[in-house]
Formats: structure tokens, sequence, C-alpha cells
């Protein structure tokens, strides 16, 4: 089993939910998030004062998967939140030790 | 003693107006703050109507508005606690309405003034010493100065207005280079924000800015047209000028960021709008309309370059009260000495482009430096003793938490999620 986590990009957020729907994965964590990478923050000017904006904001995706469907998750996130654009984001991969469903207690691959 | 009712019912009017400027202040200049310290921010305003307000009525008219004790420099204390103003009236024949009613309007006018202030020390200001400072400086600094321009007392008032004959309607001096020159005084002595021009200061609700700016712009009418004392011709002038050089500099200022910044901005809109009321403060009694609009134009592109000097020069005008209001009040007074014309008021004069005689101009110049040096080097004075013995400014790590916090024990907004409520 393995956490998914992607970092990207706020506007795309709408055509990942899509495609991950479309794709039958039901299940992802989001949260708000800022930060900075190779993207440059944007300038801001109040009178006349230009100010840049550093961390942009971002969204933070977490999808539980079973280790088969890893690799086609991926596929999933990178077309549907790729601008081709500096700043569209990360995604990583971790292990996960265990999964427990709150519900029912079921344990692993069945509680994802 | 015969009351004329409409002019009663015009001046009561525009107190109400004006007061309604100062709530209109404290939600222009919440906005343009951090999140953090909206609250101290808006606190200013509203203890100015406080303070203001109780020392007005104890002995602030009097020395403002009092018979001249001498050389048109303070009134006397005849009118402590208002007394000799109860059932009494003011001015001309036919034209009179009741003191009080006088009393009340220019009280507004304390109140905002001293409130501007608050404008150069966001985010760092300690509120007792700001109490404390409204307080000394309605004494010290505004009654004297609105003793100069404002007490007109049959040629033996206040000197600017009486004796030197400098033209003033609705105060160019009194208000804004007065509350410009003291917030200059202010920024020096408090010093700059922590995190000065390294740490984005931007203001966390323009919404609130734009407010703001309406309603201070709705209120002048009660300032500017209001300070005719009547209704008739002249509070129509009045008004009309405000609202066309007040437009105009929201449209100047935003043209000028187009064409240096390459964006006109929703900030420079409602800053523009607030210039070109200040500028035709002084001056909408004495010009034509397309006067006005002119020192619109004028005004607006002033203090949008005006304000950015502070970067220049190193000192923290938080929301650019000096580029503002000091330069703006300039602007309206060096207008009348050029463009005022008597056609418009008789009591006005031609300045030097209507009658080729510099003398009404070197009069506005002598009335403008005059109010500005008083009220820079009696601010300073003022706010250093402060902040020698109470101090000003809270401390630097109480600034990075927030003033609203420290100061107030409140936030502005509730920002918790569902696991802290």
């Amino acid at each position: 089993m393995k956490l998914i986590t992607a970092v990207v990009k706020p506007s795309r957020l709408d055509e990942i939910k899509t495609a991950l729907r479309a794709g039958d994965i039901n299940g992802m964590t989001v949260s708000e998030a800022s930060g900075f990478g190779r993207q440059k923050g944007h300038t801001e000017i109040y009178r006349g004062a230009e100010y840049t904006v550093d961390l942009i904001p971002k969204v933070r995706l977490e999808i539980l998967a079973n280790d088969d469907d890893v690799e086609r998750i991926i596929d999933i996130l990178v077309s549907a939140a790729n601008t081709g654009n500096i700043g569209d984001g990360k995604i990583w991969v971790t292990p996960v030790d265990s999964i427990t469903r709150v519900r029912t207690g079921e344990r692993g691959s069945d509680a994802i | 003693m015969e009351i004329n009712g409409a002019d009663t019912a015009w001046v009561l009017m525009s107190g109400a107006l004006v007061l309604l400027m100062t709530p209109g202040l404290a939600i222009f200049y919440g906005g343009m703050v951090r999140a953090k310290s909206t609250l101290n921010m808006m606190m200013m305003s509203f203890a100015a109507m406080g303070v203001t307000t109780i020392i007005w009525v104890l002995y602030g008219y009097s020395l403002a508005f009092g018979p001249d004790a001498g050389s048109g420099l303070i009134g006397d204390l005849s009118n402590l606690g208002l007394q000799g103003t109860i059932n009494q009236v003011v001015g001309g024949e036919g034209h009179q309405i009741p003191t009080l009613a006088f009393v009340m309007f220019q009280l507004t006018f304390a109140i905002i003034t001293v409130a501007l202030l608050s404008g150069a020390i966001a985010d760092r200001t300690r509120f007792t010493a700001w109490v404390i400072f409204v307080a000394v400086w309605i004494t010290l600094v505004y009654a004297p100065i609105a003793h100069w321009g404002f007490a007109s007392q049959g040629g033996n008032g206040g000197w600017m207005i009486d004796r030197l004959g400098s033209l003033d309607f609705a105060g160019g001096t009194v208000v804004e280079m007065n509350s410009g020159a003291a917030a200059l005084a202010l920024a020096i002595v408090l010093g700059r924000r922590d995190g000065y021009r390294r740490d984005p200061m931007r203001p966390h609700n323009i919404p609130f800015v734009l407010l703001g700016a309406g309603l201070l712009w709705f209120g002048w009418f009660g300032f500017n047209a209001g300070s005719a004392l009547s209704a008739g011709q002249l509070a129509a002038t009045a008004m009309i000028n405000t609202q066309v050089a007040t437009a105009a500099a929201a449209m100047s200022w935003i043209a000028f960021e187009k064409i240096r910044d390459g964006k006109p901005t929703t900030l420079g809109v409602a800053s523009g709008a607030i210039a070109g009321a200040v500028a035709i403060t002084p001056s909408c009694g004495y010009v034509t309309p397309l006067g006005a609009l002119a020192i619109g134009l004028f005004g607006g592109v002033a203090s949008a370059w005006a304000v950015s000097r502070k970067y220049k020069w190193g000192y923290d005008d938080s929301l650019d009260v000096v580029g503002i209001h000091g330069v703006g009040g300039l602007v309206g007074m060096i207008a009348i000495g050029l463009i005022g014309t008597k056609a418009v008021n008789a009591a006005g004069g031609d300045g030097l482009f209507v009658s080729g005689d510099p003398s009404l101009l070197i009069k506005q110049i002598i009335a403008s430096v005059a109010t500005i040096a008083y009220s820079f080097i009696v601010t300073w004075i003022i706010a250093t003793i402060i902040s020698r013995t109470i101090g000003f400014r809270v401390r630097q790590e109480e600034e990075v938490t927030g003033v609203d916090t420290v100061e107030h024990a409140e936030s502005a907004y509730d920002f918790t999620l569902h696991a802290n409520r």
C-alpha cells in the first residue's frame, strides 16, 4: 500500500477530480498549501510600491492506493495537472504500513 | 436673533455627514493595514471621536473659536464648558444659525483631523499612548490652528483668516496640511515598522478601502459644502466642485499608475478620490467647476507621485497621510492663489492667473508654511515626550505578533478551523 502525495496548481483541481472519478479512483484528501519551487512568485503593486509574493498558493492531494494502482494514478494526475508551465507541481509516493477504515474496522487493502 | 431654518438644517445635516467620515476613515485605513492590526487601526479613529468630543465641550471649542485672546493666535476661555453658546446665534444678517450647530459642525472637523494622523503610525502604536496624544494634540495643535484659519471675528479673530487674509474654505491648512505635517512628525518619532521594505505589507481588505473611500467621498459634501454655513449658491458651488475634483483625481491617479506601473489599481482609484477631495477642500468655495477639474487632475497626479517619496527618504508614513493630505492640501491652497476668482465668491479673491496680482498667492504660501511649521514642530515635541515617558510604540515581538491581540486582546477575524472552535 502506498500514499501518493501531489502538490499542484489550484486551478487544476477540478480537472484532477474529474479525471480521478473517470479512472474509478474514489478517495482523496485535499488541503490548501503554499510554497515555492522553481516558479518564482508574482509581484503586486500598492500605491507604486512593488511587493514580491514568493509563497505561491497550491493544493496538496493525498491518495491512498494499492501498489498495482500507483502508476495508473500518477499518470492520471500528471495528465490532468499538467499545463506545461513552471510550477505545475510534484508527485511523490511513500510506503504505508497500515490502513484502517474507521466505520467498519476493516484493515489493509479492504480499507482503501 | 432671527434663525434661518434652511441654513440651520443644512449645517446640522453637514455635521452628521462629516461625523460619518471618521468611521469611514476607520474602514478606509482598517482595510489598508495587515489583518493583525485592523482593530487597533480602527480603534484609533473611534478613540479620536470619543476623546476629541470630551475636550471640545470642556475647553477645545473655546480655545479654537472663543473670542480672540490677542494677536489672533488662540481663543480665550469665555466658552469653557460651552458656556455662552447655548441659545446664541452665529452668522451674518439673514443667515444666522444656532451657535451649537456651529459647535457640533466644527467638532467633527477636529475629530477627523486627529484621526487622520493614525494612518502614519499603523501596526505599531500603543493604544493608551494614542489616547493621551489625541487629548494633547487637539489642545496644543488643532485648537490654535483652527483659530488661525477658521475663527473669523470681524477682523479681530484668527490671524490667517482675519489679519493675513489667506483663503481656506474648508480646511486645507487646518485639516489637511496640519494632519500631513503632524503625520510626518509622528512617523519620524515612532520609527519604521519592523520589516519595513523587507516584508510585503499588503492591504488585507481592499473592498474595505473602497467602502471607506466611498463614505469619505459622501461625507465630504458636508465637509466642503457645509463650510458655506448656509444653504445657498456658495454651498452648491462647493458641492459640485467637490464632486468634480474628487472624480478627476480618481481618474488621474490611475492614469498615472497605468503609465508608470502598467496597471491601474483599485487602491489607486480610492486613493486618488481622497487626494482630489483633499485638494479641493480649501479651494471649493473660490474656484469654478472647470478650475476644480484642473485641481483634481493635478492633485491626483501630485499625490500619486508624492506617496512614493517615503521610500526615497526612508520614513514610514504607513498609509500615506503626508503624500495625500499634506501634498493635496498644499495643491489646493496654492491653487486658490493661482485660479481663485471673485466671480464665484465675492468674499473670495482673484488669483495670479485671474488678476495678474501675486498678493493672494503670497498669502496662501505664508498660511501654508506657518501651518506646516507649527504643526510639525509641536507634534514632534508632543510625540517625543510621550515616546520617552510612557512609550508610544509596542515592543518588537509584540509588533510581530500583532497589535490587535497585544493591545486589545481581540482579533478582527476568526480564522480558526473546526478543531479550534
